[in-house]
């Protein structure tokens, strides 16, 4: 039964390396390192409204101390979250909120063009990253985890967790592939397979034991969605299976809610 | 016999004239209108006059904007004073690093260390130690969500102003000490001034709660931390 799963979930991964060569070729481009130290000057706009405020810090609380004319040239240095920290050509700086920075146009006239995460670039993300809180076996779980998309569907991912019981501490490290079946899907499930292994420390007060490492693989079931900007909800379910020392493998169900985000 | 073919050649004639020269060119399987007024001048102009004479092939330079710097995520230490349940207050210090998601939500990440001191039990009945000295290292982790509650502005004398914001967090993660690494749940309030835009200090203080049976019954421990950090945002 068990292996029927991740058999299963074995060829649908494979499937997926091999129905996506058209992928391949762009998805390197960003780890081209002539790609990260490229030097840039700072973006400038014009005010096209009557008048643009400028506040003391980046929040709608904070007063309004200046503003810039309609047609004065500024620069944006910054962007905190949805304000950017912008210079006046009198060298006076301040914060601006989003909607008066996209009612400014270019130095070549066109409306000014801020790429904001859109559920689209969800769906042809590259990087994730997130935590979640959830239960292995009878234990509170901990768990961060960063994933790289090879493509639409596929996605690698390393997960750091930490799960605290009463019987034991244990910590795992893995490695696994995620296969999403449709990723423009509000709610979008995917399998996942992988491996890595676990640290097991037994609690001091209960029995003398020694800590171990063992190798394990887990098949995982689960479901993410768009929430907004850059974020997403995600539940996983992990079947993980121990490969102890002893005569029988250690099985240990997992489920966990997360938060994540993508760049 | 002659008129008669004299009649059938001019009839065709005479209904050549009445109708006029219109008739011939249906002949040639013509049926066109008669082409508009002014159309046959136009014919001789070239194509159009809106296409330029001379049409220049040049590759159009594509306009690379300068991309706006996020700066969104804040990296720092901090250092304090830590009370731990039964076991005394001692120095901590750490390391934090936070993801601002709106103006007014952020996540934190905090890893500390501190040092458990003596119990009352072995100060004053002078028994037998309930710990090893490597046991009384405390070290923990956690993640936390954090809400600016209270963002504002603090001045300092006439022409100094700085931002601030008072913040409330709740957080979870993991706190080794006494041997075992404890499921931890904190909750605090914080306080942020911004030098300019991107240097802050905080001022901090947590609870945090763990199960302990350490001394006989097992009961939550509070163990608060006050601390004093610096941050970077970048």
């Amino acid at each position: 039964m068990r292996d029927g799963w991740v058999v299963g979930v074995g060829v649908c991964l494979l499937q997926a390396i091999a129905a996506n060569p058209a992928h391949a070729d762009g998805f390197l481009s960003h780890l081209n390192p002539k790609n990260w130290f490229e030097k840039s000057s700072l973006r400038q706009v014009v005010v096209a409204d009557p008048y643009l405020e400028m506040h003391t810090g980046p929040g709608v609380g904070y007063p309004v101390f200046n503003v810039a004319g309609r047609d004065e040239k500024i620069e944006i240095l910054k962007r905190r979250t949805d304000w950017f920290y912008v210079r006046t050509e009198r060298q006076i700086e301040g914060w601006v909120p989003r909607d008066q920075i996209l009612a400014t146009l270019e130095l070549n006239g066109e409306p000014i063009d801020i790429h904001e995460p859109t559920r689209q670039d969800f769906t042809t993300r590259r990087w994730e990253g997130g935590a979640f809180a959830g239960r292995f076996g009878g234990a509170s779980l901990i768990s961060i985890f960063g994933g790289f998309g090879l493509s639409e569907h596929l996605t690698s991912e390393v997960t750091i967790s930490n799960a605290i019981g009463n019987v034991s501490d244990n910590v795992l490290l893995t490695v696994g592939l995620n296969h999403t079946f449709a990723p423009e899907w509000w709610v979008s499930p995917y399998v996942g397979l992988g491996t890595g292994i676990i640290k097991t420390s037994p609690r001091s007060t209960l029995v003398r034991a020694l800590d171990r490492t063992d190798q394990m693989g887990y098949v995982a079931a689960g479901a993410r969605g768009y929430i907004a900007r850059r974020f997403l909800w995600r539940f996983e379910y992990r079947e993980n299976v121990v490969f102890t020392s002893r005569n029988e493998n250690e099985e240990i169900r997992e489920w966990k809610l997360g938060l994540a985000f993508f760049f | 016999m002659e008129t008669r073919a004299r009649v059938l050649l001019l009839v065709p004639i005479l209904a050549l004239s009445l109708s006029g020269c219109g008739t011939i060119r249906g002949w040639f399987g013509g049926k066109h209108e008669p082409p508009p007024l002014g159309s046959e001048t136009e014919q001789t102009v070239p194509q159009s006059a809106d296409e330029p004479v001379i049409d220049p092939q040049v590759t159009r330079r594509k306009i690379k904007v300068p991309a706006i710097k996020n700066e969104d995520f804040e990296i720092g230490a901090y250092v304090g004073i830590l009370s731990i349940e039964d076991f005394g207050t001692g120095a901590v210090y750490g390391g934090r690093f936070a993801y601002h998601i709106t103006e007014d939500f952020f996540l934190d990440v905090t890893l500390g260390q501190g040092k458990g001191g003596t119990t009352s039990y072995e100060n004053l009945a002078g028994g037998p130690k309930l710990l090893t000295d490597a046991e009384r290292k405390y070290t923990y982790y956690a993640l936390n969500a954090g809400w600016d509650a209270l963002p504002g502005e603090i001045f300092v004398g006439k022409g100094h102003a700085y931002n601030s914001a008072l913040y409330l967090t709740v957080g979870m993660g993991g706190t080794k000490f006494a041997g075992d690494n404890r499921f931890t749940a904190n909750a605090g309030v914080g306080y942020r001034v911004l030098f300019n835009r991107f240097i802050a200090a905080h001022f901090d203080f947590r609870d945090y709660l763990f199960d302990i049976d350490l001394l006989g019954q097992k009961k939550v421990a509070h163990n608060l931390e006050g601390s004093l950090g610096l941050t970077v945002f970048f």
